[in-house]
């Protein structure tokens, strides 16, 4: 959505900024109102990166919007410090810092523990810039008599003390936010952030340290608002304690969702509407406290009933009026094709895609290696002590009825969880005990049975993510990288688009998409972060039959080059994809050998296959 | 420096709060373990059932029925509440449920500030519990020893309701599995609408119960919604007796250390919380996986 030309957006922001003096004030908007929207609109900008674009909701900002303004109004009148910029960026660092201290605590946990845990720490902020601080803060008076920013240009100074040299100068700093927001998240780690919000678990899994991004989307919010809140105390010519309030966390959140979150503009939006409301409301209407009762319940009717908020409806009434619905809204299209004309004849082995992630340099022993592996949950024992040796470049198969322990086999082996007793050697390092996030970028990753993507970005961004945990490692601050002019990135996707053969796809989001090519793009996410080690969990699980004679062609091409361990039901399909094959009864290995052997195995016939023996010869 | 009996008139203060917490983060813990939905207006559920009883009060000007009022009004409204909006967001994303529940807690604090103004109420205690008593050791407000009373009692009610009755069972079994409560032919909307109505009572009941020891104002939810937060951190979220350990140990830590300095009671009470999130994340009495 916002990214059509190079610097649209940015031209249009400075635009809009430019002209809204000459047009808002006819609306009603006094210059004192729009500096107001400015402060809030910037203060949003951090926001909407924590909870639009990361899906972390904090109500916790007014520690920051509050720190950053004290340190800020405390330089430029107590201490007299005479450079109001140099004032700014003193706060914001401090909210920064802070954010880090906060989000180290706050961020152990996620969902409705970190939205609680953020309203704890506002309001003890709160308590403290009130009481045990109020010597340096004012207490409940505040900092009066804050200086207006001003620019010595050499030979005269410019002073920002009327009203609308004041919305210029926030106009600026706004400018420069909404710039650096931008290339925030179109950077590297803005896809990361977005993984974040869809689908944490699939982010860990495919290599990114989750954490780390999470604090460091903390830290941004935390130094937007410290910054809105210099700013705050420098238009204001005061810096008021109510900026510490739990309302102005409030505030800010319900802003934010009435202008649309995940939109950058959505916090500039929802405040306009929000403070050109509480003026009229307040003005023109009388309605004195009461507005704060109206806002409130228009708040309750937008949530329920315009999820996206303000520009979310905008963009669906014009998609409505102009009949730009995406197409192929059918999911089942894909579905109806004839097979005939379908890749089929396409020969997905043209491109090859090797991993890199060499082994340590001497090691030629088996790329895989688990000892006694065992797991006990209580009393029941889902895996015991089975051991495997896989070969490199081998193509295993695991069977086993349901129950059998596969799945929590695959788990251990990729770390997600931990073995009760047991030890995993992968290309001759000891993994066991290492987390998913570091074994995946040591080439060892997994698909899952459950689709696990991120459902509301496209395929190739799916793909951009997992690709960019291989190009990138585990964790980068390339904030201000163009995520588009990363080198061998785009390669690795395509790649990756070709050999699961959804380049054509590759525009669409995944909701979008029919069954098997979910199922596809499940195996390509793991695919794309270049494994040499690769654990399919059945892969063909829910598949027509047509797809999986498209799956299985899929497979023995990914398989050249890297080292490959099924897990499927569909035990043909899998007896003629593999080499070797591994039986799982109740947590134990049972039986393996080749195909032809375990077909002809009385055991696996017997405990595995029931009395089906003529299905197998069949 | 350290006086005696003023310690243990304090500790006492925070036996008090503390149940009284308990009693409201049981009503938003249990709320939350069954419908997956943390109600971000509890507060405003505290402060309309402190409103609720007062208004009954100065109309009947019987205690009893203030408290009747105070908590049948609240229960109401978390059932209408739970009918009219909340059961249309359970399907919808975390972050929704949150910013419904907190507009919904702006609208009911703004409207009783429209209906009675800003300024705070007082509903005295009945007139047989005004006073204070001696109880040998020192001597203490009657209301509060008789407030610590009426609210073990509540708890204890709640406790009998969740263990020993049919509703109960199914509740409890909501918070370990609901998908599993869904499957098994329990009407689960009716389960949840009687759930919402007796977590907001708690708080309601709470509310009106408090308001002869602190008088009521529209904002008053609002701390003790950040109270509850830190009792339900602390306890682990969707355990009945991790929010009475919490609420217990909250109403200690800011008890006592208003002794010394209120303005640090948060500061400890938030250090107490970062200290369990370090050791145990998922509280004192929590278990894994619930978010």
């Amino acid at each position: 959505m916002l990214k059509q030309r190079p610097f649209l957006v940015e031209i249009l922001t400075a635009l809009g900024l430019l002209l809204a003096p000459f047009i808002l004030p006819h609306l009603g908007f006094t210059p004192t109102t729009m500096s107001r929207i400015l402060v809030w609109g910037l203060f949003g900008l951090g926001f909407d990166i924590l909870f639009g674009y990361t899906g972390l909701l904090s109500f916790g900002q007014s520690a920051f919007f509050g720190t950053g303004g004290m340190v800020a109004a405390y330089l430029l009148t107590v201490s007299n410090f005479p450079y109001g910029t140099v004032s700014l960026l003193l706060g914001m660092i401090a909210a920064a810092a802070t954010g880090y201290l906060v989000g180290l605590i706050a961020l152990r946990r996620t969902g409705i523990y970190f939205a609680m845990i953020t309203v704890a720490i506002a309001e003890v902020f709160f308590f403290v810039e009130f009481n045990p601080l109020s010597e340096y803060t004012g207490g409940e008076n505040g900092l009066p008599g804050v200086p207006p920013p001003s620019i010595f240009l050499g030979v005269t100074t410019i002073k920002f003390d009327s009203d609308w040299m004041m919305y210029a100068y926030l106009a600026f700093w706004y400018f420069i936010g909404i710039v650096l927001a931008l290339r925030i998240i179109r950077s590297p780690v803005g896809a990361v952030l977005r993984a974040i919000r869809e689908n944490p678990l699939r982010a860990q899994a495919v290599g990114h340290n989750i954490h780390g991004y999470k604090l460091t989307a903390f830290v941004i919010a935390a130094a937007y608002a410290g910054f809105a809140g210099g700013l705050l105390g420098m238009m204001q010519g005061f810096m008021p304690p109510d900026a510490f309030m739990f309302d102005t966390s409030g505030q800010l959140v319900m802003q934010t969702a009435i202008g649309g979150a995940g939109t950058l503009f959505g916090p500039l939006l929802g405040a306009t509407v929000w403070l050109h409301l509480s003026d009229f409301f307040q003005t023109v209407l009388k309605l004195g406290a009461t507005w704060k009762l109206v806002l409130g319940i228009v708040f309750v009717l937008l949530v329920c009933f315009l999820r996206r908020g303000l520009i979310g409806g905008i963009v669906d009434l014009y998609e409505l009026a102009t009949g730009r619905r995406p197409k192929d809204e059918d999911p089942g299209a894909e579905e109806e094709r004839p097979p005939a004309e379908t890749e089929i004849v396409r020969k997905p082995a043209l491109v090859q895609m090797l991993p890199h992630h060499p082994a340590p340099s001497g090691y030629e022993g088996p790329i895989l290696k688990a000892t006694g592996l065992s797991k006990r949950y209580g009393g029941l024992v889902a895996n015991s002590d089975i051991d495997l040796t896989v070969e490199r470049g081998e193509l295993r198969g695991i069977i086993g009825p349901n129950g059998a322990g596969k799945s929590t086999f695959f788990k251990m082996l990729t770390c997600e969880i931990a073995p009760t007793s047991g030890t995993i050697v992968f290309d001759g390092r000891d993994i066991t005990g290492m987390s998913v996030t570091d074994v995946c970028q040591l080439g060892l990753t997994k698909s899952y049975q459950v689709n696990q993507l991120f459902n509301r970005l496209t395929v190739r961004e799916n793909l951009t993510i997992a690709a960019l945990a291989d190009v990138r490692g585990k964790f980068r601050l390339d904030l201000l990288r163009n995520a588009a002019r990363i080198p061998h990135l785009d390669e690795q996707v395509n790649h990756t688009l070709e050999l699961i053969n959804l380049t054509k796809r590759a525009e669409a989001p995944v909701s979008k998409l029919a069954y098997g090519e979910k199922r596809r793009l499940e195996v390509g996410l793991a695919l794309a972060t270049s494994p040499s080690l690769l654990l399919l969990d059945e892969p063909l699980a829910g598949m027509s039959s047509r797809e999986r004679v498209e799956t299985v062609r899929l497979l023995k091409s990914i398989s050249q080059g890297r080292t490959m361990i099924i897990i499927d039901h569909d035990i043909d399909s899998l007896f003629e994809l593999v080499e070797r094959i591994t039986v799982l009864q109740e947590g134990r290995v049972l039986v393996e050998g080749t195909p032809a052997e375990i077909k002809s195995n009385a055991l696996v016939q017997e405990a595995y296959l029931g009395g089906v023996h003529e299905e197998i010869h069949a | 420096m350290l006086n005696w009996a003023n310690f243990i008139s304090q500790c006492f203060n925070g036996l008090v709060l503390g149940a009284l917490l308990a009693l409201i983060s049981s009503g938003l813990t249990i709320i939350y373990g069954t419908l997956g939905v943390l109600n971000l207006a509890h507060g405003a559920m505290f402060m309309l059932g402190g409103y609720a009883g007062w208004v009954a009060w100065t109309y009947s000007g019987s205690f009893i029925v203030a408290v009747a009022a105070g908590a049948l009004f609240v229960a109401a409204v978390g059932i209408l509440m739970e009918r009219t909006i909340i059961r249309f967001f359970y399907q919808r994303p975390g972050e929704d449920q949150l910013l419904v529940t907190f507009g919904i807690g702006i609208v009911f604090v703004e409207a009783v500030r429209f209906a009675f103004g800003s300024l705070s109420k007082m509903v005295p205690p009945p007139p047989m519990f005004t006073g204070i008593t001696n109880l040998g050791f020192m001597v203490y407000p009657t209301y509060r020893l008789a407030l610590l009373g009426i609210v073990t009692v509540a708890l204890v009610t709640l406790y009998l309701v969740l263990y020993r009755t049919r509703i109960g069972m199914i509740v409890r079994a909501g918070i370990e599995d609901s998908e599993m409560v869904d499957s098994l032919g329990i009407d689960v909307g009716k389960v949840f609408m009687l759930v919402f109505g007796i977590g907001a009572m708690a708080a309601g009941f709470a509310g009106i119960v408090n308001a002869p020891v602190v008088s009521i104002a529209p904002d008053v939810g609002e701390s003790i919604l950040v109270q509850t937060f830190v009792v339900v951190v602390i306890g682990g979220v969707g355990s009945f007796p991790g929010a009475i350990l919490g609420g217990l140990i909250a109403g200690e830590i800011i008890s006592i250390t208003s002794m010394f300095n209120p303005g640090y009671s948060y500061v400890m009470l938030f250090a107490a919380m970062t200290l369990v999130l370090v050791l145990r994340p998922y509280g004192l009495l929590g278990t894994a996986g619930r978010e």
